[in-house]
């Protein structure tokens, strides 16, 4: 399909994609362009000039702290972090980024990507909540940390604001994780997904069931108590072709009751 | 900031990419996917457009030793490229080991995802020299197929894996 004109540059830095960022109005960033490629072929979205961050050696990678913590560069593949060695501290991550989509998908399509798309039924925007973690989202007058809590605003809009970049994701140690969901074919978009932490207390991360992640804090692990929270949480799912707002409200329940289940178990091992 | 410095977008551009080890040098608008470089400017109209919405994976090619899907990349992102596509499977009239796994197996019926399926058998089976049913079934879940079921395709991929296949 044709795209509309657009300009690119492929910058080396994060410095020089700032100034590209700031010095053009319609710029957006360019990640993998699993989501963004398709957007703009459909128009939704026509941007001036693409930024391309494939280049950018500073946006890549993951380190594994001495304390568990782990720094996940935004430009990291679903497919680097599946084999990453370093990632596997938190076994979590792997695991949710192999349930998304494809090999070629995987391949291409990153981790900073999936979660400044962020389009509700994304895998990684619960799993950031519910696992605590801090991005720093760095522009021309430095850097600034936003837990992932406070990092989605809206469908398709982040704490990362015009001119600005996601530049690192920091994820503290911790391995009594869990993920479940109900997609339209394996691996394929969700329906509604949760993701559980059980680190400490437990927290709870809602997805599909509005324009952002919905927290949810149990008192237990237990399955009544974790459906009883998801029903206190008063959430108002949408309705589409695939399930209608009461179901999805119903399926919430059932993956967050799996999802703390598998969390509460690896925290008993 | 000193704009002077800032480095420049550019609509078009002039790319050098290398195709089944062939060098290609030519002018592309920024705007164009690199499936239209590869079947409209150079002719290798092997890989196939089936959706256009990165889904079928008719358009999979392996780009620098990686499987993608050439309908989801700015042809312009390929500058300095080495990209392997269905063209470069056989060797003069000698089929691939999976081309003729395929033939053998009747792995496709009307061939529109063929292209993209072989692209993601040789991919597979280059990282998993022995990959189990399901490991085959999660390779190709980005190739959609809609006359065989499959069950043909696993088994010409796992045939040409060298493994035992029942008929």
């Amino acid at each position: 399909m044709l795209l509309s004109e657009v300009g690119y540059a492929r910058p080396a830095t994060v410095e020089q994609a700032l100034e590209l960022l700031a010095e053009h109005d319609g710029a957006r960033a360019l990640a993998g362009g699993q989501t963004l490629v398709n957007v703009m072929k459909a128009r939704a979205a026509s941007p001036d000039v693409l930024v391309d961050l494939n280049d950018i050696a500073e946006l890549k990678g993951i380190e594994l702290g001495s304390d568990g913590t782990l720094s996940i560069a935004p430009m990291t593949t679903y497919t680097e972090l599946i084999a990453s060695p370093e990632a596997r501290a938190r076994p979590i991550l792997g695991e949710v980024c192999a349930q998304i989509a494809d090999v070629q998908v995987r391949n291409r399509g990153t981790i900073g990507g999936n979660v400044c798309s962020s389009d509700p039924t994304n895998h990684l925007p619960p799993l950031m909540v519910a696992v605590g973690a801090e991005m720093t989202v760095t522009g021309e007058d430095g850097e600034r940390i936003v837990p992932a809590a406070e990092f989605f605003l809206g469908v398709y809009m982040t704490a990362v604001g015009p001119g600005e970049l996601l530049t690192r994701i920091t994820i503290p140690a911790g391995r009594s994780d869990g993920f479940a969901s109900v997609p339209i074919g394996r691996d394929g978009t969700c329906i509604v997904n949760a993701a559980a932490s059980a680190n400490g207390e437990l927290r709870l991360a809602l997805g599909c069931v509005g324009a952002v992640p919905e927290l949810v804090q149990p008192s237990s692990g237990d399955a009544e108590a974790v459906k009883e929270a998801v029903r206190a949480a008063n959430i108002q799912p949408p309705g589409d072709v695939h399930a209608s707002s009461d179901y999805r409200r119903h399926l919430a329940e059932v993956v967050a009751a799996r999802a703390a289940e598998q969390a509460s178990r690896r925290a008993m091992k | 900031m000193d704009a002077s410095s800032a480095l420049p977008a550019v609509t078009s551009k002039t790319i050098t990419v290398e195709i089944n080890g062939t060098s290609y040098e030519r002018e592309v608008d920024a705007r164009r996917l690199l499936i239209h470089l590869i079947r409209d400017d150079l002719d290798l109209t092997g890989s196939h457009i089936g959706c256009d919405t990165g889904n079928c994976g008719a358009c999979s090619v392996i780009l620098d030793g990686t499987l993608v899907k050439s309908c989801m990349l700015l042809a312009i992102q390929a500058d300095g490229a080495s990209i392997e596509t269905v063209e470069g499977l056989a060797e003069e009239d000698q089929l691939s080991v999976v081309q003729q796994a395929f033939s053998d197996h009747h792995a496709l019926q009307c061939g529109y995802c063929t292209p993209g399926m072989l692209m993601s058998a040789t991919a597979l089976l280059r990282e998993n020299p022995s990959p189990t049913d399901e490991e085959i079934a999660r390779a190709i879940q980005g190739n959609i197929c809609r006359c065989t079921g499959y069950w043909n395709i696993v088994k010409a991929i796992k045939a040409a894996s060298g493994q035992e296949v029942s008929e």
